[in-house]
C-alpha cells in the first residue's frame, strides 16, 4: 500500500547563495567538516513537504522563559533580562503558525551547561540555557532570557563569539529545517567573527541581527529584541494538481 | 518594475558544539527543564512492521568519527504512509533525534522499516529513511537519506538521478544480521554520502 501524493505543495528550491559557504577555512572546523562533491538537487517528495508536529500542549508553563525554566520558577537566573520576539514567515510572506521553535544559549558570563565547555566563567546554578516556545496563528513568538555573554573559543588565536542566541525552528515540513543564530545590535564582535563570516553577504548577515525594540521593552523589567524568521515557501498547489492528471 | 513580493530564507548558522543543550538538554545533562528530551523514539510499542536498529558514525575529511554530531530522522510507516496522513499508523511519530556517542562517536536509530512511498511523479520511492545532520563545522544542515541493501532501489528516482553509480552505494545501509544495518555518514573525503539539495 502507497500514501496518495501529499497535497502540501513542493518546496521552493533552496537559495544557496543567501547561506553561509560550508567550506571556510577561517572557520577551522569547517575545512574537514564540508562536503567537497556537489550537492544532489532535486524535486521535493512526500519525504522532504511532510514532517513533525507538535502541539502547544506540549509546551510547560516556564519552557519560553529560560530565566526560570531551569529551577521551573523557584529562583531566577542572573543577567540583563530581556523579552525576545517575532514571527516567522514564510517564502510566499504567509505566517508559519504553531511551529516550534528551540533556543540554546551561554550564560550571562559567556558560559555554557555543557561537558565540553571548559571556560572559566562560572555556571549559574539557576541557568539552564535552553528553552522553546511555538508561534501562534499569525506566526508571532516571545520568549524571556537573560542576555548571554561573549566568549572565546579555539579557532584562530584569539577568536570570540559575539552574543548569540541559536535559534532551531522546525516549519511544515521536514524539508524546512533550519538552524541559525540571533546576533545583537551594535555588538562590535559580529564583525570579528569567522562563523558569522560564513555569511558571505553583509546584508544577509545583518538579517541576522536583532535590534533593540524599546517599544516593546517593560520599564523597570526588560528590554526588547526583534528577531524575525523566514522559512522556505512551498509552491502553489492547485495547477500542479491538475497538471498531474494530465 | 514590480517587485516579486517574495521573502527570503533566513540564513543558516552552524547548530554548534552544544546543540545538545537546545534539542536533547537530557542527553547533555540539562535536566529539570523538560519532562523528556524532544524525539526520543520514532515509535511507539505496538508499531507495526519490521523493528530494526541502525548504528554507524559520521566521518570526516580525516576519517575521524565526529562526537557531537546531532541528527534528526524523519521517515513513513510501514505502509508507506506518513504520520499525520490519512491511514498513518498511530504508533509511528516517524520522527527522532540521536547523536553521535561522547566517547565513540556511534550512533543508534532504532525505528521501524519504512515502507515504498510515491514521489511527485507518482513514482515509487523505495524504502528510505530521510535524516538531517548539524554540528559544529556544519554551516548549513546536511540532508540526505538511508536506503535498504535488502530491498528493490532499482526504480527509485532520487537513486536514479546518481550520475556516478558508485556513489549510490553511499546511501545505501548494510544488513550485518536481522533486524540490524550499518550506515556511516561520510562528511568528505573518499566514499563521501551523497547530500541533497531538496
Ligand atoms: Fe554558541
Amino acid at each position: 500500500m502507497r500514501n496518495a501524493p501529499t497535497d502540501l505543495g513542493s518546496l521552493i528550491p533552496r537559495n544557496r547563495a543567501i547561506h553561509p559557504v560550508p567550506y571556510d577555512p577561517d572557520y577551522k572546523t569547517s575545512v574537514p567538516r564540508s562536503p567537497r562533491w556537489p550537492l544532489l538537487s532535486l524535486d521535493s517528495s512526500v519525504t522532504e513537504e511532510t514532517g513533525p508536529t507538535f502541539g502547544h500542549n506540549m509546551l510547560g508553563p516556564y519552557d519560553n522563559n529560560l530565566i526560570a525554566n531551569f529551577s521551573q520558577g523557584e529562583r531566577l537566573a542572573i543577567g540583563e533580562r530581556i523579552r525576545v520576539h517575532g514571527r516567522v514567515l514564510d517564502e510566499t510572506a504567509r505566517p508559519v503558525a504553531n511551529t516550534l521553535i528551540e533556543v540554546w544559549q551561554a550564560n550571562a558570563g559567556g558560559r555554557y551547561r555543557h561537558v565540553r565547555d571548559s571556560y572559566f566563567a562560572p555556571l549559574d546554578p539557576n541557568f539552564g540555557g535552553c528553552g522553546r516556545t511555538m508561534t501562534d496563528e499569525d506566526g508571532y513568538y516571545e520568549f524571556m532570557t537573560i542576555r548571554p555573554g561573549a566568549y572565546p573559543w579555539p579557532n584562530r588565536a584569539n577568536d570570540w563569539r559575539p552574543m548569540h542566541i541559536h535559534f532551531s525552528v522546525f516549519g511544515s515540513g521536514f524539508g524546512h529545517r533550519l538552524i541559525t543564530q540571533m546576533y545583537f545590535q551594535g555588538d562590535p564582535l559580529i564583525d570579528l567573527c569567522p562563523i558569522a563570516a560564513t555569511v558571505k553577504t553583509r546584508s544577509q548577515l545583518d538579517r541576522l541581527v536583532a535590534p533593540l525594540d524599546m517599544a516593546r521593552s517593560k520599564p523597570m523589567d526588560y528590554l526588547a529584541y526583534k528577531f524575525d524568521i523566514v522559512l522556505r515557501g512551498r509552491r502553489q498547489t492547485m495547477f500542479e494538481n491538475k497538471m498531474e492528471g494530465m | 518594475m514590480q517587485g516579486l513580493e517574495m521573502l527570503q530564507e533566513t540564513p543558516s548558522q552552524t547548530a554548534g558544539p552544544y546543540v545538545h543543550i537546545g534539542c536533547i538538554p537530557t542527553f547533555a545533562g540539562v535536566n529539570g527543564v523538560y519532562p523528556q528530551d524532544l524525539g526520543l523514539s520514532p515509535i511507539e510499542d505496538g508499531a507495526k512492521g519490521e523493528i530494526i536498529t541502525i548504528t554507524g558514525q559520521v566521518i570526516d575529511g580525516t576519517g575521524w568519527a565526529l562526537r557531537d554530531a546531532m541528527m534528526e530522522s524523519w521517515q513513513a510507516d510501514a505502509a508507506g504512509i506518513y504520520p499525520g496522513q490519512p491511514g498513518a499508523d498511530p504508533a509511528v511519530t516517524g520522527f527522532c533525534r540521536f547523536a553521535a556517542d561522547n566517547e565513540s562517536g556511534e550512533y543508534t536509530l532504532r525505528t521501524v522499516k519504512p515502507g515504498i512511498t510515491q514521489a511527485r511523479s507518482g513514482a515509487p520511492q523505495a524504502p528510505h529513511i530521510a535524516v538531517w545532520i548539524v554540528a559544529r563545522g556544519i554551516n548549513i544542515g546536511l540532508n540526505t537519506r538511508i536506503y535498504f541493501e535488502d530491498e528493490d532501489n532499482s526504480a527509485d528516482p532520487l537513486l536514479k538521478r546518481i550520475e556516478q553509480r558508485p556513489r549510490v552505494q553511499t546511501l545505501i545501509a548494510k544488513r550485518t544480521a536481522p533486524g540490524q544495518y550499518s550506515f556511516n555518514f561520510v562528511l568528505q573525503g573518499e566514499n563521501e554520502t551523497v547530500f541533497l539539495d531538496i
